[in-house]
C-alpha cells in the first residue's frame, strides 16, 4: 500500500490549542487589570481540575494518557470556562463546572473530536441552571467597588473564608442584567445607561476585556486558525438584529454596539463558536450556524429569562450541526448543483 | 459562465483563476535543474514489464533465446486499450517470467528480460509522411508505437487521439504544469527540447483537428516557459491555429488534467464525462515529443527523461531506457547518501515506495527520490479528527474529506459513495494539511477498493442468481416437454389401437393431444403443490390440536382478507366507473 503523501505541513493539534490559549492572554491581562488577580486563581483551579479529570477518565477508558493530555484541548476548555464564570465564585463552582465539561460533555462522548456539544458551554450552562444566584454575582470593576479589596480578599471569597465583607459590597449587576431588570421597571434605555457600570460602548472596564478578546480573535484569523465565516456572520447578524430593533424603538432596545461589546459576544465570536469539533465544517454551514447563534443570543437577551444567551444559543445550534452540514455540502468539481 | 469570466480576465491581462483549494509544499526543484539532461551507460540487462500502461496486457511476439534489435516490437497491443512493448536496445531475450515491478502493491508481474549485446543496433525504421497519410492509418500504426501518457497516468496515447462525431476536439491542452515537488523531468525537457515538443504538438493538432492549442505551465518554471514561447514563435503551427503558452500560478495539483483544463479554459469537465465530450484533449509535453519521434523518425517509445533527486549526491535528470534498473539511475545521480532508507517513485505527494531498488524504470516513472528520515519524517501517530476542515479547504475537487474519513473508517461505504468518494483524485492535499496526521488518502483508497470489490461480488451474485433461475426454468420446461411427449406417445398408442378396431379419427387424436397437455399441466400443478406443502414450516406439524386449530383459523382469516381485498379492488374499479358516469351526467 502506498503511504503517500510523504510530506506534511500542518501544525499539530497541540500547537493549534496553544496558539488559541496564547490569543487569550491579552484578555486575561485586561481582566486582571480591571477586576483584580482573582481570575488567575480561577484559571489555575480550572486547569488543574481539567487535567486531573481528563487523566482519570482516560485511565478508566484505557486510553493513552500522555498524548491526549498534551494536546491542550482540556486546558483550553478549562480556560474558556473559567473566563465565563464570575471571578469571585467559590472554588467548588469552578471544579464542578470543569469536571462536568471534561468528563460528561467531552470524555463520555468519546473524548477529543467526538463531543457534539461545546464542553465549556455545557459546563457553563449546568452551573447557570444549578446555581443561578452565584452565577449572576459579578464583581464590580475595582474602580467602582464600594469597598476596596485586595488579592487576599479575593482569595477569601474564592475559598469561602471571608468573614467581614459581604459579596454585595463588591459585586454589581452586569450591564446586561441591569438593563433587563430596569426595563421591566419602565425606564428607558437612555436613563438606564447613565448608571455607573455602563462605559463608553459596553460595561465600564469590561469593554477593555472585550477589546482584548477582539485583538486575540484577529490574531487567530491572521494565523488562519479560524476562518472569517464564523465571527463575521455572528457579529454582523447580532448587530443587524440589534440595529433593526433599535431603529424601531430606541427607548426599549439598546444600541447595536452595546450588544457587540457586552456579555460574551466577543469571547463567543472568536473563541466559543469557533470550536471546530462541535461546529459545522462547510463554509456555508458556518454562516448558517453563526447567524443562528446570533439570532438566538439576541432573542434570549431581550425576551429570555437570562441576561446573556450565548451559551444556550451555542448549545442549541450545536444540535443542528449534522443537519446544517448535510444541507450545505459544497458543489463538487465537475458536478452540477 | 466561468468560461466567460475567465476570458474577460484574460483579456484584461489578469492571471487566470487558481486551483480551488490546493497546497503549496516546498518545491525542491532547483536541486535537479542545475545540470543538463544526462545519459546512462547501456545496462547489462533490461527488464521490461508487459504492464507499463493502463489497459490489457500486450501479446508477446518473441521467445527466449531470440535475437532482438533496438526498436523491435516485442509485444503488440491487444484489444482496444493496450500498448506495445519494444526492445530499447539490441540483445537476446533471456527470460519471459514474473519479476518485481515498480508498483505500490509490491507484487511481481510478467516481464521480458533482455541481455544487452552493447551494439545498440537499430531495427529498420522509417518516418511517416503524417501530413499526407490517411489519419485512420496513422492511428492504426500508432497502436504499436508503445506511446503512453508520460505524465504518470500511462494511458495509451492512440486511444486519446481517436476522434469521432461524438468527441470532436477543438482545443488541445498541453500539460507542462509539473506541479509535484522534486520532479523536474518535464522542466528540463522543455528547456532543452522545446522545438521538438512543438513538433509533437503539430502532430497531435493534426490528428485531432484542433483549432487552438494551449500550453499550460506553472510560474515556477520561467526558463521552460520562455523556451516554449520561443519555440511557439518559430513554429509553423502558430500560423495555422491559435497557439499560446499560458502561465498559471504554482499551486499543487494544477497539473491534474481536469484542473489544468479549468485553469486554461474555464471549462469544468463534468465528472461523469470525458474531456473530449466538451471538445478538449490534454497531453503531457513528453508524450507529444514521443509522438514527434514516432512519426518524424519512426522511433517507438524506448526511453524517457527521469529525475533522480532527494538524498543523492548529485540530483539531475537522465534519459533512461525503459527496463533500466533503478540502481543504475541512483549511481548516475552520484549514489545515495548513507542515511537513505527508502526510494520513492513519483513525487512526494502521489508517489509510492519501491519494493526494491532493482526494479526497472517504466514508462510511467517520471522521478525517483532517495528518501531519508530527515527529508520525509515518518508521520507522528494519528490523533482524532477535530473537524477543523483544513482538508476541505485544500481539496481541489471540493469534497468534504472529514466526512469521507468518517464514513470510510466506519465502513459506511454507501454514504462514502453518496459524498462523491469516487471524485477523489488522491492528490494527497488533505493528508498534507491534516493537523491530526490522519492518513486520509489511504482511508479513501481502502474505501474505494472495498466498494469496487463489493460491486463485483454483487454483480457475480446477480449473475449466479439469474443463471440459477434460468436453470430451474429450463428444468421445469424440459420436464413438461417430456411429460407431453409421453402423453402423446400414449395417445398415439391408443389411437393405433383404435385404428385397428375402428375407423381412424383425426378429431379424436387431436382431442387426445389436448387432453395429454392438460394432464401434463395438471401433473405439474400437483407437483408444485406438493413442493409447497413440503415447504410448510416443520415446527407446526406436531403442535397441539388447539394451536393447530388456531393456525387454521388464522389461515382462513388471511384467505378471506385476501378475497376481500381483491373484491375491494373490483368494487373500487366499479366505484370509479360510477363516478365517471356521474361526471358524464
Amino acid at each position: 500500500m502506498s503511504r503517500s503523501p510523504y510530506l506534511s505541513s500542518a501544525p499539530s493539534v497541540s500547537v493549534i490549542m496553544v496558539k488559541v490559549m496564547l490569543a487569550l492572554v491579552p484578555a486575561i491581562a485586561a481582566y486582571v487589570w480591571v477586576f483584580g488577580a482573582g481570575i488567575l486563581v480561577m484559571l489555575a483551579l480550572a486547569s488543574v481540575t481539567a487535567l486531573a479529570s481528563e487523566a482519570l477518565i482516560l485511565k478508566l477508558r484505557k486510553r493513552p494518557i500522555k498524548p491526549f493530555l498534551m494536546d491542550g484541548s482540556a486546558l483550553l476548555t478549562a480556560w474558556l470556562l473559567a473566563l465565563s464564570l464570575p471571578p469571585l465564585a467559590p472554588w467548588w463552582l469552578v471544579v464542578v463546572g470543569t469536571f462536568f465539561a471534561i468528563v460528561i460533555a467531552k470524555q463520555l462522548y468519546g473524548g477529543l473530536g467526538y463531543n457534539p456539544f461545546n464542553p465549556a458551554m455545557v459546563g457553563y450552562a449546568v452551573l447557570l441552571i444549578s446555581f443561578p444566584v452565584i452565577m449572576t454575582h459579578w464583581p464590580a470593576p475595582l474602580e467602582l467597588a464600594q469597598a476596596k479589596f485586595s488579592f487576599a480578599n479575593q482569595l477569601e471569597y474564592v475559598f469561602g473564608t471571608t468573614n467581614g465583607l459581604s459579596l454585595d459590597a463588591v459585586s454589581m449587576a452586569t450591564p446586561l442584567d441591569y438593563l433587563k431588570t430596569q426595563l421591566t421597571l419602565h425606564h428607558s434605555v437612555q436613563e438606564i445607561t447613565t448608571a455607573p457600570q455602563f462605559g463608553l460602548l459596553g460595561a465600564k472596564g469590561g469593554e477593555l476585556v472585550v477589546g482584548a478578546y477582539l485583538l486575540g480573535g484577529l490574531y487567530l484569523l491572521q494565523q488562519r486558525l479560524i476562518t472569517w465565516h464564523l465571527p463575521t456572520a455572528f457579529l454582523s447578524v447580532l448587530a443587524l438584529m440589534a440595529g433593526a430593533f433599535y431603529l424601531v424603538d430606541a427607548t426599549h432596545f439598546a444600541h447595536p454596539l452595546f450588544h457587540l461589546f457586552t456579555g460574551a459576544s466577543m469571547l463567543g465570536a472568536f473563541f466559543i463558536i469557533t470550536d471546530p469539533v462541535s461546529g459545522p465544517t462547510t463554509p456555508k454551514g458556518k454562516l448558517v450556524f453563526s447567524a443562528g447563534i446570533a439570532v438566538l443570543t439576541y432573542l434570549i437577551r431581550v425576551y429570555g429569562g437570562y441576561p446573556d444567551g450565548v451559551a444556550f444559543s451555542v448549545l442549541l445550534m450545536n444540535m443542528c450541526v449534522p443537519l446544517i452540514d448535510a444541507w450545505t455540502q459544497p458543489r463538487v468539481f465537475g458536478h452540477k448543483k | 459562465m466561468n468560461a466567460l469570466v475567465n476570458i474577460f480576465k484574460q483579456s484584461l491581462g489578469l492571471s487566470s483563476i487558481a486551483v480551488n483549494g490546493g497546497v503549496h509544499p516546498p518545491e525542491h526543484k532547483q536541486e535537479s535543474t542545475s545540470k543538463p539532461i544526462g545519459y546512462l551507460p547501456l545496462p547489462k540487462r533490461l527488464v521490461l514489464p508487459l504492464r507499463q500502461h493502463v489497459g490489457n496486457l500486450p501479446k508477446v511476439l518473441v521467445a527466449v533465446g531470440d535475437k532482438v534489435l533496438k526498436g523491435q516490437l516485442l509485444a503488440e497491443a491487444e484489444g482496444n486499450i493496450s500498448a506495445a512493448i519494444h526492445a530499447p536496445t539490441s540483445g537476446t531475450i533471456a527470460a519471459i517470467e514474473d519479476a518485481l515491478i515498480p508498483h505500490p502493491s509490491g507484487l511481481p508481474d510478467r516481464c521480458i528480460t533482455i541481455d544487452v549485446d552493447g551494439k545498440d543496433e537499430w531495427v529498420e525504421h522509417a518516418p511517416y509522411d503524417w501530413r499526407k497519410e490517411d489519419k485512420t492509418k496513422l492511428l492504426e500504426s500508432l497502436r504499436n508505437s508503445g506511446i503512453v501518457g508520460l505524465g504518470g497516468a500511462a494511458f495509451p496515447t492512440q486511444v486519446k487521439l481517436r476522434t469521432n462525431a461524438k468527441s470532436h476536439v477543438d482545443t488541445l491542452v498541453i500539460n507542462a504544469a509539473e506541479c509535484e515537488p522534486y520532479i523536474t523531468c518535464d522542466d528540463m525537457l522543455m528547456r532543452e527540447r522545446a522545438d521538438e515538443i512543438l513538433k509533437g504538438v503539430e502532430v497531435a493538432q493534426h490528428l485531432l483537428g484542433a483549432k487552438q492549442c494551449l500550453i499550460g505551465i506553472e510560474d515556477n518554471k520561467p526558463e521552460a516557459a520562455e523556451a516554449l514561447r520561443l519555440a511557439c514563435a518559430n513554429s509553423p503551427l502558430a500560423k495555422l491555429v491559435s497557439l499560446k503558452v499560458m502561465v498559471v500560478p504554482t499551486q499543487y495539483p494544477s497539473g491534474d488534467a481536469r484542473q489544468l483544463i479549468r485553469l486554461l479554459t474555464g471549462i469544468e469537465v463534468p465528472a461523469d464525462k470525458r474531456s473530449t465530450d466538451v471538445g478538449l484533449q490534454c497531453f503531457n509535453v513528453a508524450t507529444v515529443l514521443a509522438l514527434h519521434r514516432y512519426f518524424d523518425f519512426g522511433e517507438p517509445a524506448l526511453s524517457r527523461i527521469v529525475t533522480i533527486t532527494g538524498n543523492v549526491k548529485t540530483p539531475a535528470n537522465f534519459e533512461v531506457l525503459f527496463g533500466t534498473p533503478v540502481t543504475d539511475l541512483v549511481k548516475a545521480g552520484g549514489g545515495a547518501l548513507d542515511n537513505t532508507d527508502d526510494y520513492i517513485m513519483g513525487g512526494p505527494m502521489m508517489g509510492f515506495s519501491l519494493p526494491s531498488v532493482d526494479v526497472p524504470i517504466t514508462k510511467a516513472a517520471n522521478c525517483v527520490i532517495a528518501s531519508a528520515p530527515n527529508l520525509f519524517a515518518p508521520a507522528p501517530p494519528a490523533m482524532p479528527c477535530i473537524r477543523c476542515a483544513r482538508c476541505a479547504d485544500v481539496c481541489p475537487v471540493s469534497l468534504q474529506p472529514q466526512e469521507l474519513y468518517w464514513f470510510s473508517k466506519s465502513s459506511n461505504l454507501e454514504k462514502a459513495r453518496d459524498y462523491n468518494l469516487f471524485d477523489c483524485i488522491e492528490c494527497g492535499c488533505c493528508t498534507y494539511a491534516c493537523p491530526s496526521n490522519i492518513p486520509l488518502v489511504q482511508y479513501y483508497r481502502f474505501a474505494k477498493s472495498e466498494i469496487i470489490a463489493q460491486d463485483r461480488a454483487k454483480e457475480a451474485a446477480d449473475l449466479a442468481r439469474e443463471r440459477n433461475e434460468f436453470r430451474l426454468m429450463r428444468i421445469e420446461r424440459e420436464k413438461q416437454e417430456r411429460a407431453e411427449k409421453h402423453a402423446q406417445k400414449a395417445a398415439g398408442a391408443k389411437a393405433d389401437a383404435a385404428k385397428t378396431e375402428a375407423k381412424p379419427s383425426t378429431e379424436a387424436s387431436a382431442d387426445a393431444a389436448t387432453a395429454a397437455k392438460k394432464a401434463a399441466i395438471a401433473a405439474a400443478i400437483e407437483r408444485a403443490k406438493a413442493l409447497k406443502a413440503a415447504a410448510t414450516p416443520q415446527n407446526v406439524v406436531d403442535a397441539k390440536p388447539s394451536v393447530q386449530a388456531e393456525i387454521a383459523e388464522i389461515d382462513a382469516r388471511r384467505e378471506t382478507a385476501k378475497q376481500a381485498a381483491s373484491e375491494g379492488i373490483l368494487s373500487e374499479q366499479a366505484g370509479d366507473n360510477t363516478v365517471s358516469t356521474r361526471d358524464e351526467i
